[in-house]
């Protein structure tokens, strides 16, 4: 199954970027205050 | 709230174009998809009555273009890639700018991704039905032309992500989330399943072969369900179901659990499509159990949807344009239901190469991808034409009517069909061999093609009523005056 040869090591490395990406999205403040987001997109148009 | 100047002559200035959102290309994307919808669905219309009556294959003319193996992947591309792309393309550039409060990044190349696109549909749906396919499904485009989807997509990416790395609201909303991993991951999907070695301008060899090619064509195949036809949608449904409900979402925490539990799980469920093949049973047993962990992400999404509505379920009552888009939902659980349950391999036994796996595609296809995005383009089409509704909010009633019974045809049908031929072809006499002929599966089957054939039809049927609707309601909106401009609202530094 060589295919796996390149399809796992992909995964991994995408594993490994989504996490650096939601790291960045913890320690960046994008959660901080979430519930009032939800209601912001109502207000603005 | 948008402030609207009905005199747009001032827009036209490129200076004074910065404090307004670029609205045309949603426009654009947005009638097209329209139109493409009505032109694949017909696509369909036509596949599924050559499965009742070959004789409309018109192979006794000669015409080999018009048989069900050139039309069936235009069908799929038409329906998938120009009704669903355009969508998207119109649902993302439109939610980003929004919800960024920025003019879309780089005007000039948004309008290439629209033209370019358009070429690309164009180009497939000449090259299709002259047969010239990779054969691979989902992406049968020759290599020209996925050198050109790379190009655009590309641009597609450099316009979605200036557009957020320049927004003016330091919170990216979870919409655009579901869109940036959308366009990310068909990137990606796309680069690794379409390498290939040309040999001519219309051919080229695959850079894999054997089960090497059936697993990497199914791990972009199932991501393609999972990123294109999942991942963008939800995109959708984060924004336009709070927008049209007036409220917001159920529960914010539950959207962002939802986003990372979605993107972290779903890349190892492809090798459900290839049980009991040549490909390693681990490899399989790896594709059931991910494609099972599935459904917690799905339905918490869903029950987050849906819930929105909660304490204000009168809505639904009076508003057909949010029945869309709860309903869209209800097909969304009940296809990320049914789809684990049928990757588990003793079901796959029974379901796999009938038309049940036809039904399960088309209750999403239909029911989730289809209503989500008729909900959004009628949500959408009034405001990019000035109008306060559609022309006709009862043939929205009608469309909604029409298309829910359509689907319910059409999957019922390839229900029963798909199970029936299932047990047909492992049903053993008494001397153990099979009880069955193929061509009597085949025959047991016309009754259900004709109830799917109508059920088709009326979704199709649907979908012009919406074209016809969203003629008037854009020549309404064009003889009321130009279109118009909407500007970008100051951003309070309070919520910066």
């Amino acid at each position: 199954m060589e295919s796996l040869f390149l399809l796992i090591p992909l995964s991994v490395v995408l594993v490994l970027a989504i996490m650096a990406v939601f790291w960045w999205a913890l320690y960046n403040g994008q959660y901080d205050n979430i519930e009032r987001e939800g209601e912001r997109i109502l207000k603005d148009d | 709230m948008s402030a609207i100047t009905a005199g747009a002559h001032s827009g036209a200035h490129s200076g004074a174009q910065t404090g307004i959102y670029n609205d045309k290309v949603v426009r654009q994307f947005s009638v097209m998809a329209v139109v493409w919808g009505v032109v694949g669905m017909l696509v369909g219309v036509v596949i599924a009555a050559q499965m009742i009556w070959p004789a409309l294959n018109l192979g006794q003319f000669g015409l080999e273009w018009f048989s069900f193996g050139r039309l069936r992947p235009l069908h799929t591309n038409a329906v998938i890639f120009a009704f669903g792309g355009c969508v998207l393309f119109a649902t993302s550039y439109y939610v980003v700018q929004r919800t960024c409060q920025t003019r879309l990044f780089l005007g000039p190349l948004a309008a290439f991704t629209f033209w370019g696109w358009q070429l690309v549909i164009v180009l497939a749906a000449i090259t299709l039905p002259l047969g010239l396919t990779t054969g691979k499904e989902y992406a049968e485009l020759i290599w020209p032309i996925d050198v050109l989807i790379t190009i655009v997509w590309v641009s597609y990416a450099v316009v979605f992500f200036g557009t957020l790395a320049t927004r003016k609201i330091k919170h990216i909303y979870v919409a655009n989330w579901f869109f940036g991993a959308f366009i990310l991951a068909v990137a990606l999907l796309h680069v690794v399943n379409s390498a290939a070695v040309p040999t001519s301008f219309w051919h080229a060899y695959s850079a894999y072969a054997g089960v090497q090619s059936a697993m990497i064509q199914w791990w972009y195949g199932h991501n393609a369900v999972g990123f294109f036809l999942t991942a963008g949608f939800l995109g959708i449904m984060y924004y336009f179901i709070p927008k049209q409900a007036e409220r917001p979402i159920y529960s914010y925490r539950l959207s962002i659990v939802h986003f990372w539990a979605l993107i972290f799980t779903y890349m190892w469920a492809g090798p459900h499509h290839l049980h009991y093949t040549a490909l390693p049973d681990w490899t399989q047993s790896i594709g059931m159990v991910f494609s099972l962990i599935l459904l917690a992400p799905s339905w918490g999404g869903m029950i987050n949807g849906i819930m929105t509505l909660s304490g204000a379920w009168h809505k639904l009552r009076d508003d057909p344009i949010l029945r869309f888009l709860i309903v869209s939902l209800s097909f969304y659980g009940m296809s990320t239901f049914e789809g684990p349950m049928m990757s588990i391999k003793t079901v796959n036994a029974l379901s796999h190469y009938t038309d049940w796996t036809i039904g399960h595609v088309h209750s999403g296809a239909l029911g989730w991808v289809g209503l989500i995005s008729m909900g959004a383009l009628y949500f959408l089409i009034p405001r990019l034409f000035g109008q306060k509704k559609m022309y006709s909010v009862p043939a929205i009633e009608l469309h909604f009517w029409i298309a829910c019974i359509g689907i319910v045809f059409y999957i019922a049908s390839m229900w029963i069909a798909g199970v029936m031929q299932g047990l047909m072809w492992r049903a053993l006499a008494e001397d153990g061999t099979l009880a069955y002929t193929f061509s009597e599966s085949v025959r047991a089957t016309y009754p259900f093609y004709a109830i799917r054939l109508v059920g088709g039809t009326m979704y199709f049927a649907g979908m012009c009523i919406m074209a016809w609707n969203v003629w008037m309601t854009v020549r309404m909106g064009l003889k009321a005056g130009p279109v118009p401009q909407i500007r970008i609202p100051a951003v309070n530094p309070a919520h910066a």
